[in-house]
């Protein structure tokens, strides 16, 4: 089970709040997912807000608030700041979009705003590509995890750059690694978990599908057969056959 | 005088940031910001506001 800055996590998979048809269907797909970590955000108050914070009170889950939409590092700071206290968390999943088409991470700024926050003790999550010189300067700001990508926000797309990933967990066994965005089916998250990674977060993958609750089942159904399959440590690949049945012994007819 | 509060302009008289939420009507579990910088909810009645300030209220909401 993974250890997030020392608090242990039953369940590897993190879901996001957002898209869900209704607020009863949201509520099922996270008791289906088994999830104890649910993300959530902070939007000007149009009279929405304190439904929803009801609700996700009830989810029972642990509340991962995040910096969605920020541009800059300032921006991001000032929503953990009121995060952490709307929330009260010092966990923040520190998003700076770089990019309008693929939301792609700003990584300076988002560095520089991962370090402010850490230095004022918040535990930083940081939404980040799988670029290593990028997850090191993360890890010396003071991260202590990391969430690299898997493919765009919202686009389903999966593991994009599965070699980078793998370099990624190979070049840091020691760090909590979360695949955050781009999961579009249980498979992906399943070959995420059998890479290695300790946890994989997502939330159009089970908001819009069709029935979220049951997409919701399925995705932790996977993440706990990538996670075992991991462990059972997978054979080795090769490019020819290898029989399996036995030859010796093998009547001559 | 005027403020803007969530983006949009509106009159108050009030003398704090407290009291110009109250006025308008934003009341529930919010964080604030005056300007760009957060203000902490037991400050918002020691933050005065002056014509053209700028203020964020915030609520929870779903988020991925």
């Amino acid at each position: 089970m993974p250890v997030l800055y020392g608090t242990h996590v039953e369940s590897a998979l993190l879901l996001g709040t957002a898209g869900y048809p209704s607020p009863r269907i949201l509520a099922d797909a996270f008791a289906r997912s088994g999830a104890g970590i649910a993300t959530v955000s902070l939007r000007r108050e149009t009279g929405g807000g304190q439904d929803f914070w009801a609700l996700v009170q009830s989810l029972g889950a642990r509340l991962l608030p995040n910096t969605a939409g920020c541009h800059s590092a300032k921006e991001a700071v000032t929503t953990a700041h009121m995060a952490r206290e709307v929330f009260g968390t010092d966990w923040i999943k520190l998003e700076v979009i770089g990019h309008a088409d693929t939301l792609q991470p700003d990584v300076f700024e988002l560095v520089q705003a991962a370090r402010i926050l850490a230095a004022e003790g918040f535990k930083v999550f940081p939404y980040c590509t799988e670029d290593l010189t990028v997850c090191e300067r993360l890890l010396d700001a003071g991260c202590q995890v990391l969430m690299p990508w898997g493919a765009p926000i919202g686009s389903g797309l999966g593991l994009n750059n599965p070699h980078g990933l793998r370099a990624l967990r190979a070049a840091f066994p020691d760090v909590p690694l979360i695949i955050d965005a781009g999961i579009g089916l249980p498979s992906h998250a399943a070959a995420a978990m059998e890479m290695g990674y300790d946890a994989v977060l997502l939330n159009s993958a089970v908001a819009r599908a069709g029935d979220p609750a049951m997409m919701a089942g399925a995705m932790a159904d996977a993440v706990r057969a990538g996670r075992a399959a991991y462990l059972a440590d997978p054979m080795e690949r090769t490019d020819m056959a290898v029989p399996s049945t036995p030859v010796l012994g093998k009547a001559f007819l | 005088m005027q403020i803007i509060l969530n983006g949009s302009p509106c009159h108050t008289n009030a003398a704090t940031l407290a009291d110009a939420l109250t006025q308008a009507g934003v009341t529930g579990h919010i964080a604030t910001a005056l300007n760009g910088s957060f203000v902490p909810a037991a400050l918002r009645d020691q933050t005065p506001i002056r014509d053209g300030d700028r203020i964020e209220a915030l609520a929870p909401m779903q988020g991925g």
